[in-house]
């Protein structure tokens, strides 16, 4: 069981990631790999406790039909100068109007949330050999940001 | 020039305690080297070959003098008495202590400047034309645009680790001074139909790879800037290549896309966003315009008798005059440049004395501002024409007036091996060596037009291809070498120049520049200049003449 921080308040996640090799129908409360889960969409679509894990170069477009039947979708972060799950995330809040947890996974660290957050994702497992308490303070961004972002939807011109 | 509210002054202040703070971990071994490597160069901090090197954002090239005065006073107590101004219209210090670097961002806020997103894969500062607000060939001031865009890009979430560097230029005028054609997005005002819009340039750039940038959008309204920029990154930022940092700029992705396929993936990404809520409002664009108001000039009207008489008398003058002054909107005004290329002075190197004399002269003569050019000058925008002559004497005394604006010894040219560890070679040492080649006033004059450009290495810093003459540093085998190209242009016939042949030893270049001058010489046709000979003729004859 994952300690994640979410939606700001550092907790245990009951979901945990499963690699490909890994994937099966069975087992309760995992992140299955996207294309793993739309093979077995039939299978697992009314599943309460599936969620799914999207890699970097995947595209979130390919969920739209059942986005919304996902419980958690995690972002991999294969490392963190790789910035399309900030990309993935911003669609799937804007463009899909996915309401639940989108949690970002892989090389998450703490210098990076505060730009996570903007892009509306609200779960974090921090890299291996992070500090989670600390790395907590780095969700306190900037008091204020020039253009629109899922967390402040209109843009600071906009108040001026 | 744009003036911070509290919410601008607000986010440079947090900034500098946020880099603070990531600078104490990094020296307390709690953040690890490689992520505090990403980080100092989101603030423009590089570990180069002697020490580190800052570089400092000046949005679209402008100061006010008190910034210049806090860019000199940097230079006294945090360096070594000199900066260098590059050729993205930034200013660089080359000896600062990497733990005092936090309170040189504190300094710099104090006048409302920063060094955020100076380097680092992200949107980089924007730049612009030098002359914008009082170019006579202006359609619009592209300042305001330029600044929306500053705002919009400073820290965006989303676009923070982009596969690579992402440069940005607008320009407002006919003839284009901000080289847009060579930047990842090259912003250009147009006119459709009696109304003002932008054409949209995406995909040009220097570096190993050189693209002149096709026109993906024709014309854009105004109000769709942002939006659309946005698209544009977006696209960029999902499919750019991240394998391999060679093939990532956004360059290769349009080419291997072709620019019909990624304009259409951008307009389909646009269909989101279009009409959202960074679709700017005439309130902002408003508000963002009125920072850039034309100053209280006097009533005046052009060629006053005290100049008329002082280019009668003064030959020097009228050297300088020739070819630094420009004319300018206001009747009884003019544009005046300084060209910080003194033969054995780096070029764009500039002192902690010269930076002072220069916000002085700048409140005497200029309103209080200047720009810095791409081309590592400096502008005063709004000279009173009667008052060129005590400026010009007031910049001799300063050695600021060297009259040699856009001549061969107007060197563009990169930090280079002196100090970039990126370098394969010298460059400071051969734009020297040039310019002692052509020390003679007169024959540079009667040569006219004519840019060279110098790299230390492929990356370009000093864009070599887009040179009439261009020289890359290149190693061949452990020594210093340079290849040297001819025919590039960054205006409005933007080209890439073609490489002659085989590199040349250093000692080498001065009489390599000089026989291609002498072809020009002696085939150029009545009035032409270096590059349209050169377009005339082709490159043999150079060829013919250089490897003889």
């Amino acid at each position: 069981m994952p300690t994640i921080i979410k939606d700001q308040v550092i907790t245990d996640s009951p979901f945990t990631t499963l690699s490909a090799a890994a994937a099966n129908t069975e087992t309760a409360n995992c992140l299955l790999p996207m294309a793993y889960y739309a093979a077995h969409q039939d299978t697992l679509q009314n599943r309460q406790d599936i969620g799914i894990w999207v890699a970097a170069g995947e595209a979130v477009e390919d969920i739209a039909a059942y986005v919304h039947q996902l419980a958690v979708i995690a972002l991999d972060f294969p490392h963190f100068g790789d910035g399309r799950g900030y990309s993935s995330a911003t669609i799937l809040r804007r463009q899909l109007g996915y309401q639940g947890e989108i949690r970002a996974i892989g090389d998450v660290r703490r210098d990076q949330l505060e730009q996570m957050l903007r892009c509306g994702i609200n779960a974090y497992e921090l890299a291996e050999g992070q500090d989670i308490q600390s790395s907590a303070a780095g969700l306190a961004g900037f008091s204020f940001n020039y253009q629109a972002s899922i967390d402040r939807p209109a843009p600071l011109f906009r108040q001026r | 020039m744009y003036i911070y509210d509290n919410y601008d002054q607000t986010m440079v202040d947090e900034r500098v305690n946020q880099y603070r703070d990531q600078t104490q971990r990094f020296l307390a071994g709690e953040l690890a080297a490689e992520e505090f490597q990403h980080l100092r160069l989101r603030n423009g901090l590089y570990i180069q070959r002697l020490a580190p090197m800052l570089r400092v954002a000046v949005p679209y090239g402008m100061l006010n003098s008190p910034q210049l005065r806090k860019l000199a006073y940097i230079c006294r107590h945090f360096d070594r008495g000199y900066a260098h101004f590059t050729t993205r219209q930034n200013v660089q210090y080359n000896w600062p202590k990497l733990e005092e670097v936090p309170d040189i961002l504190a300094e710099l806020a104090s006048v409302q400047m920063h060094a955020i997103q100076t380097s680092g894969n992200c949107i980089r500062n924007v730049t612009s034309d030098q002359y914008a607000g009082v170019a006579i060939d202006e359609i619009e001031d592209s300042r305001p645009w330029a600044e929306l865009i500053r705002q919009w890009s400073t820290f965006h979430p989303e676009y923070n680790w982009l596969p690579r560097k992402f440069k940005v230029a607008v320009t407002g005028a006919r003839e284009d001074r901000a080289a847009v054609q060579v930047h990842d997005i090259g912003v250009r005002m147009v006119e459709r139909d009696g109304k003002i819009g932008f054409q949209i340039l995406v995909g040009g750039g220097l570096g190993r790879t050189p693209v002149i940038a096709p026109v993906i959008r024709d014309y854009l309204d105004k109000e769709h800037l942002l939006t659309y920029l946005e698209a544009i990154l977006r696209v960029y930022n999902r499919f750019g290549n991240r394998e391999n940092k060679y093939k990532a700029r956004i360059k290769i992705l349009v080419r291997a896309m072709t620019p019909e396929v990624f304009a259409a993936k951008v307009e389909q990404e646009w269909l989101t966003l279009r009409d959202g809520p960074d679709t700017l409002t005439d309130a902002e664009i408003n508000r963002v315009k009125a920072c850039f108001t034309r100053p209280a000039y006097f009533e005046a009207s052009n060629n006053p008798s005290v100049l008329v008489s002082a280019l009668k008398e003064d030959f020097a003058f009228k050297a300088w005059h020739s070819r630094n002054v420009k004319p300018h909107q206001q009747a009884g005004y003019a544009i005046a440049n300084l060209a910080m290329k003194a033969t054995g002075i780096a070029p764009g190197d500039v002192t902690d004395d010269q930076l002072e004399t220069i916000a002085d002269l700048a409140e005497q003569y200029s309103f209080g501002e200047i720009r810095v050019t791409h081309e590592q000058n400096v502008t005063f925008s709004d000279v009173r024409q009667d008052e060129l002559y005590n400026l010009w004497q007031a910049l001799c005394v300063a050695e600021l007036a060297s009259p040699n604006l856009g001549l061969l010894t107007d060197i563009i040219c990169c930090p280079g091996g002196d100090y970039c560890s990126l370098a394969n070679a010298k460059s400071i040492p051969v734009a020297e060596a040039i310019q002692r080649q052509f020390d003679d006033l007169d024959y540079l004059h009667d040569l006219g037009d004519l840019d060279i450009n110098i790299s230390g290495c492929m990356n370009a810093c000093g864009h070599h291809h887009v040179g009439n003459i261009g020289i890359l540093g290149v190693d061949k085998k452990g020594a210093e070498f340079y290849q040297i190209s001819i025919g590039g242009s960054a205006s409005n016939d933007a080209a890439l120049a073609k490489i002659l042949g085989p590199s040349f030893a250093q000692e080498m270049i001065p009489s390599v520049i000089q026989k291609l001058v002498d072809v020009y010489l002696t085939r150029r046709e009545s009035d032409e200049q270096f590059l349209e000979t050169y377009s005339r003729i082709g490159i043999q004859p150079y060829k013919d003449s250089v490897y003889a």
